[in-house]
């Protein structure tokens, strides 16, 4: 144990090739957030009809022409791979939306009163009784199918775990002095709610979004793979996925392979948004 | 040790409180499936060439132009009963699908729920207590990746790999065509069953042992395990004594609140390898509009979810000496 | 679980070692020393909000040491740190802080290794509550520690009954879980706990908090008993009159520095004795000396002032007090850390 003496800030001292922790984080924020963004665009401008089928070109594996691949119909599955990924993104982001807005409706209302309290409390354990994909199943019927059955039932089944942590943040304020000092000065319980509550809880609310997103993704891809919601024209991830399992045993492993691989990046990507955001807005935990 | 009144009263409140939370699942199924734009008479016939005759008699069956109030009443009724109805697919009652379905999931589902309990809780010590080393990053990575992975997929990777390229398996993984579930022999059963289970299993695995190691992280830190180093612990057995003791609880308890997850994860792996199980049953309940069915199974798998939340519930209520103390002093 | 830490500091031979005679000349003859911690500092990388890197020196440039049958009083108000000192001497700081300076124990050089060989044997510590033990297991099994084999555990166990009872713990003790003991048996457990290896010194981390006074006299006796038998004792602690019943020696710590380290005697009368300023206001403010409130509050880790970390509260403030921190300095075997008592002393 006879190493040279080390000053305090010696130990801490970064190389100027590793950036610090905030710079990391803030950029990796940045660059995922802008490859999604580019992804959705993309596939916003991708024509379907240039997603032509071309029987002189089926099956082939994957090539420089066609990265992916191309499927039984000889469409290129690069090209329905990122239209999907658009898709999924939209669908999955629409459905977070929808959660965190309930999510924070009951969370608020839980607030109230104790009646609401509970009532709210009784529905978090109702909703999570039923498995999630059940769930989504039956509201997918009820809709209908088709694009809003899947985001209204994975929005609606997502709400929970955050309606909980508002829930819990609440309680936490209202028992604070400020509050306290608000109601004996006669301020409404409204006017609480958004002086001091609403501000307090919009982290979790937007780290809400963020981290319901992944969730919602996989469920959405899950849904339409087992055949609920989108038609089979629609080039969902799920639906692309479910197809090639008919073409399994043929050994057209790329149909399969790359759709899920994309899936699983975008996934990743989002929580890798999502933990570096939360460690950015509550560092307790940030230690390198 | 256990204050049997306690949990005699504690369980009372249970079956209260499951049995109106059945009764909102009821009616909130119900609601939904009925609200449906999808005319049930018409998904059932499909393709099939029927009579006017028939299809009057199919509307009397669902009982369409009633108001869905009476038909609820009608339903509830008769499940009251233990009628569960009919199941359209399968053309047996609803309640004979569903208890030979559940066991085959059952099977499927505690295999891997044992598999990945033990293998996450050792793969999430490991971690816990080697931190910042390769096999932490390890169980890192695969954890970050296995929670992003589409359950499915991972379940067609395996079908790719395993029954495709290397031939170990057969690809339609359900009884053999031609053979009756109860001739099919244990061997048969087992080589279904080993796809199913692993991929269930792997996908599990991610959610325990991350818990597992953070919770482990946590308690490392803690105030207690500083003193018992101070007072010479250390290594291993620091770990045994005073880590593993403190994370096992929260482990199983976390174990039997996923098993609305692990059913999810069913239905996905069933509908992938065809293993006749639950899941598949609701799938196909659900695409051909098999009401009576799809409302039984929401119920079944209901009460399945409850019973993990139960157990949970008992093991943190009862095992846990702070709580039980203060249960019992109430 | 490696405690990142450094103890060789070959540059900073210390001037305590002149001091050492002087300090120890009013014990008995036999007193030997035990520890002695120089210059120690211990600071923590730190996130707040935004990811900002923040590094936060939590204990200053600490020089002090323990000889045995004595009673070293560490006096700073909670939540300063302090307790830290006891986890650097034993090795235990968490991974994210770093520390500086030189220890040794019995004059041998106190590295990890040795901490870890020493911990639990020769220093043993007594911490501040009964959260120190694990919720889930009973008392005497915890504090019976590993054991090899049935043989081993039963002698562990007797040894354990014998020490126990001694505290007036009866076997019903044994059985309980932690949340189950009374403030007062909680006490007596991790006291018995520390004395059941027959350590040379104890390390005692507030040990009075949250007792009534019956329990904080029968605590503050067996640290006197403590100091009887001969064992070093470091009293870290925020109750002055705890400090002042039992110690022989009181290190003032004030933001994260000791700026003085007085003898117990030197607490009489109109405290005149007493050489920095915070010490005397201190001292003042006890009710039984006029409780003369002072005003102000210690400046946080992070926000120190420029001089001498006292310089915006003292009402003797020079110049050089403002821009100059002074170093803890012997005089006349005392240590303080003051230009104006330097100033004063040396005239």
């Amino acid at each position: 144990m006879n190493k040279p003496v080390d000053t305090p800030k010696k130990k801490f001292h970064t190389s100027p090739l590793k950036l610090n922790l905030r710079t990391k984080t803030i950029l990796i924020i940045v660059l995922t957030a802008s490859m999604l963004v580019a992804i959705v665009i993309n596939s916003l401008f991708i024509d379907v009809s240039t997603i032509t089928t071309n029987f002189s070109s089926i099956n082939l594996p994957p090539s420089f022409e066609h990265l992916f691949g191309t499927d039984w119909m000889g469409r290129d599955m690069f090209t329905r791979t990122l239209k999907g990924l658009g898709l999924s993104i939209m669908i999955g982001a629409l459905a977070s939306i929808i959660s965190t807005v309930v999510a924070v409706i009951l969370g608020l209302s839980s607030g109230m009163n104790k009646y609401l309290d509970s009532f709210v409390s009784w529905l978090v354990d109702l909703f999570s009784s039923i498995p999630h994909l059940l769930l989504i199943i039956l509201i997918s019927i009820s809709l209908g199918g088709g694009v809003i059955g899947v985001i209204v039932g994975v929005g609606v089944s997502h709400w929970t775990t955050l309606t909980r942590v508002i829930r819990a943040e609440i309680k936490q304020i209202n028992t604070s002095e400020y509050v306290h000092l608000s109601k004996n000065f006669g301020k409404s319980k409204w006017w609480i709610a958004k002086k001091h509550i609403l501000p307090l809880i919009l982290t979790q609310v937007v780290l809400g979004v963020i981290l319901v997103f992944p969730h919602a993704i996989m469920h959405e891809a899950s849904v339409t793979f087992l055949g609920f919601g989108l038609s089979p024209h629609e080039p969902a991830i799920g639906i692309i996925l479910s197809e090639s399992m008919k073409y399994l045993a043929t050994g057209v492993w790329w149909l399969a392979f790359f759709p899920g691989v994309s899936l699983l990046i975008i996934v990743l990507l989002f929580d890798l948004v999502g933990d570096n955001l939360q460690k950015i807005l509550d560092p307790t935990n940030a230690h390198e | 040790m256990f204050n049997y009144r306690k949990v005699a009263i504690f369980l009372g409140h249970k079956i209260v409180r499951l049995i109106i939370l059945l009764v909102a699942v009821a009616i909130i199924s119900f609601v939904l499936v009925d609200m449906s734009p999808v005319d049930p008479v018409r998904a059932y016939i499909g393709e099939m060439a029927v009579s006017g005759e028939h299809i009057a008699k199919l509307q009397e069956y669902w009982g369409v132009g009633q108001p869905m109030w009476e038909k609820a009443l009608h339903w509830v009724w008769s499940m009251l009963h233990g009628d569960f109805g009919t199941s359209l697919i399968y053309r047996i009652p609803v309640i004979d699908v569903i208890s030979e379905r559940f066991t085959a999931s059952l099977v499927l589902m505690f295999t891997s729920w044992v598999i990945s309990g033990v293998l996450g809780f050792t793969l999430g010590t490991l971690a816990g207590m080697y931190r910042g080393s390769w096999i932490d990053k390890f169980v890192k990575g695969y954890c970050y990746v296995l929670l992003s992975a589409p359950t499915f997929w991972i379940a067609l990777l395996l079908l790719m790999v395993f029954s495709v390229y290397l031939g170990w398996f057969p690809t339609g993984l359900g009884v053999p065509a031609g053979v009756l579930a109860e001739n099919a022999t244990f061997w048969d059963w087992l080589t279904r069953l080993i796809l199913p289970a692993t991929a269930l299993s792997i996908l599990c695995v991610a959610q325990i042992a991350m818990f597992t190691r953070d919770k482990l992280n946590n308690i490392m830190s803690s105030d207690f395990i500083l003193f018992a180093k101070a007072r010479s612990e250390k290594g291993w057995g620091l770990i045994k004594r005073h880590g593993i003791r403190n994370i096992l609880i929260p482990a199983i308890t976390l174990q039997f609140l996923s098993f609305s997850e692990i059913f999810g994860g069913a239905v996905l792996v069933e509908q992938v390898f065809s293993y006749p199980g639950i899941g598949q049953a609701a799938v196909a309940a659900g695409l051909r509009s098999d009401v009576p069915l799809l409302l039984g199974i929401v119920l079944f798998s209901t009460i399945f979810v409850f019973c993990g939340n139960t157990i949970a519930d008992i093991i943190y209520k009862f095992v846990d000496p702070r709580i039980r103390e203060s249960e019992s002093n109430e | 679980m490696i405690e990142s830490e450094n103890m060789k500091n070959k540059n900073m031979k210390s001037e305590n070692l002149e001091s050492r005679n002087i300090t120890v000349t009013e014990k008995s003859e036999e007193s030997k020393e035990l520890l002695s911690v120089s210059n120690i500092s211990i600071s923590f990388l730190q996130y707040t909000k935004g990811l900002r890197k923040n590094l936060l020196k939590v204990i200053s440039d600490l020089t002090l040491s323990v000889s045995s049958g004595e009673i070293v009083a560490i006096l700073g108000s909670s939540g300063s740190g302090k307790s830290l000192l006891a986890h650097a001497i034993l090795g235990i700081l968490p991974n994210n802080a770093d520390l500086t300076g030189e220890m040794t124990f019995e004059g041998k050089e106190l590295d990890q290794k040795f901490k870890e060989k020493l911990r639990g044997k020769e220093i043993a510590l007594i911490p501040q509550s009964v959260n120190f033990l694990d919720p889930l297991m009973k008392v005497a099994d915890q504090v019976i520690g590993e054991t090899v084999d049935e043989e081993d555990k039963k002698a562990k166990k007797a040894h354990q009954r014998e020490v126990f009872e001694k505290y007036g713990l009866d076997e019903k003790v044994d059985d309980l879980y932690p949340f189950q003991l009374s403030g007062g048996m909680a006490r007596r457990v991790l006291v018995s706990t520390a004395l059941l290896q027959n350590p040379k010194l104890v390390i005692a981390d507030e040990p009075t908090p949250g007792l009534d006074d019956v329990a904080i006299q029968e605590t503050l006796n067996n640290i006197k008993q403590m100091a009887a038998e001969d064992r070093g004792v470091l009293l870290i602690t925020h109750d002055i009159n705890a400090a002042l019943k039992v110690a022989d020696k009181i290190a003032i710590f004030y933001s994260g520095y000791v700026i003085e380290i007085a003898n117990v005697e030197d607490f009489t009368d109109d405290g005149e004795n007493l050489i920095h300023p915070y010490t005397r206001a201190l001292y003042k403010a006890l009710p039984q000396n006029g409780f003369n409130l002072y005003k102000g509050h210690q400046p946080f880790h992070g926000e120190l002032p420029e001089g001498c970390v006292y310089s915006d509260r003292c009402d003797q403030n020079t110049d050089s007090c403002m821009k100059i921190n002074p170093d803890l300095r012997e005089i006349e075997g005392k240590k303080v850390r003051c230009h104006r008592g330097h100033r004063k002393y040396s005239r």
